[in-house]
């Protein structure tokens, strides 16, 4: 998973319970949609409990990364392709 | 060309959590050589750190076969190139609860749940999706998990 790496994110949230992640999302993001654990979004396969929230705000992309040590990240990238592609399976 | 049916070696992944709680390697260890001697093929999946700590513990590889890295195995089984009969996850925190619900939804593998931890029971009440849950206070201690795991008997399932 090392693309994580070379993305340019920002943490939104960290060390945070699956449920917290997911509720923050819910809470703040109007646009968002729910996906399977596995789905894969830019080239991360997404764990969690389904069903699991991606955040939608323009460009940006909100999704949980989750590592064994140090729980759930919520990450936000900017990519516009990738956006585009979620917005448009909620249709 | 014998003619007999061929039958394929059942395989089981153990799905390994953060080493910080003593008791995984031991566990894994043990899980492994039962599953072997039952004549199932175990994979170990971790982080680094988890899977070093068995590669090390096991440097000629007595008990051990593959070993791979956690989200190398995520990606094979979400993408269909691979799956297994029977997964193990190993839990003591909420990414564990999240990588066994992971494992439940894109496996069709047997799902058990290994909760161990100072606060198991807190993990365990996270856990509503469908397995066998092979729950102990363990720490440092390995045998009320041990005990807890030869009760079940998966090896035998």
């Amino acid at each position: 998973m090392g693309c994580v790496e070379s993305m340019n994110y920002e943490i939104v949230l960290r060390d945070a319970t699956f449920r917290e992640s997911r509720d923050y999302i819910k809470a703040h993001f109007k646009d968002f949609i729910d996906v399977q654990p596995g789905f894969k979004i830019f080239d991360v396969h997404v764990i969690g409990l389904p069903p699991i929230a991606i955040g939608l705000d323009g460009d940006f992309v909100i999704f949980p990364y989750t590592k064994p040590c140090h729980g759930t990240f919520l990450l936000r990238v900017e990519d516009k392709e990738e956006s585009a592609r979620l917005r448009a399976m909620k249709k | 060309m014998s003619g007999e049916p061929t039958t394929q070696e059942k395989t089981a992944l153990l799905v390994l959590g953060c080493p910080q709680v003593p008791v995984q390697t031991s566990i894994a260890l043990y899980l492994i050589n039962r599953l072997k001697k039952a004549g199932i093929t175990p994979v170990a999946a971790g982080n680094k750190a988890a899977n070093t700590l068995l590669v090390v513990a096991d440097t000629d590889r007595h008990y051990l076969g593959e070993v791979m890295d956690l989200d190398r195995a995520v990606a094979l089984i979400s993408d269909g190139k691979r799956d297994f009969d029977l997964c193990f996850v190993f839990i003591h925190n909420d990414a564990g609860v999240s990588y066994a619900a992971t494992m439940g939804a894109i496996s069709k593998a047997k799902l058990f749940t290994l909760v161990y931890g100072e606060h198991y029971e807190e993990q365990v009440k996270k856990i509503d999706f469908p397995c066998t849950s092979i729950a102990a206070k363990a720490v440092h201690n390995p045998l009320p998990l041990k005990k807890a795991l030869d009760e079940v008997k998966p090896w035998a399932a």
